[in-house]
């Protein structure tokens, strides 16, 4: 089955349906894909601004707000340098 | 039910996925599961200049309610042996 089971005590980066960003560290999820994200951060981007980091701590992000969830890879995350980085936020997801 | 199987035999082919955000990702298919929720490995944003978001992400899972499509290998589903099988299952369904 695809369940989130490998993801879980590690660093991870959710898209919320809105266009958000989250990064955080998987603490739980269940079966309806509700997770929980420990020391989360949200990753605001803007097109003439960098990237900026609002932390949020610990969050629950109910599972129909999830559009994708993805592993981060520790060492290019950070060497990445946010500052740099320019882009459009996500679109939100339309129906 | 009878997509969700054609997915399993899908598994490990490299395929895209389009959101309904119009975000395009391409990787191998690891897993599906009843809701159509996706696993991709060793994933890769189309246009990722301007979608810089998941540069660090190999891989991710998809939750199966954002899927607009997915596009699959032409010679990985046999069509004709699939036609047959959705007009089955749609002659099954009028028959209750």
């Amino acid at each position: 089955m695809s369940s989130l089971q490998g993801y879980v005590d590690r660093r991870v980066l959710v898209i919320l349906q809105d266009g958000r960003v989250i990064i955080g560290m998987l603490a739980g999820y269940d079966q309806k894909s509700n997770v929980v994200l420990s020391d989360s951060k949200e990753r605001v981007y803007n097109t003439d601004e960098p990237v900026e980091e609002i932390p949020l701590g610990l969050y629950l992000v109910k599972g129909d707000q999830i559009v994708l969830i993805g592993e981060l890879d520790l060492e290019e995350d950070e060497s990445t340098d946010l500052s740099n980085i320019r882009a459009e936020p996500l679109p939100a997801i339309r129906y | 039910m009878l997509i969700f199987s054609v997915f399993k035999t899908l598994t490990d082919q490299t395929v895209i996925v389009e959101l309904k955000n119009d975000l395009l990702i391409t990787g191998v298919l690891k897993s599906v599961d009843q809701f159509l929720n996706i696993r991709l490995d060793n994933i890769q944003v189309s246009d990722e200049a301007r979608h810089p978001h998941m540069i660090a992400v190999k891989n991710c899972f998809i939750r199966g309610s954002v899927v607009r499509y997915v596009q699959i290998p032409a010679d990985a589903v046999d069509t004709q042996l699939l036609e047959d099988a959705t007009r089955r299952e749609a002659l099954n369904q009028t028959k209750r």
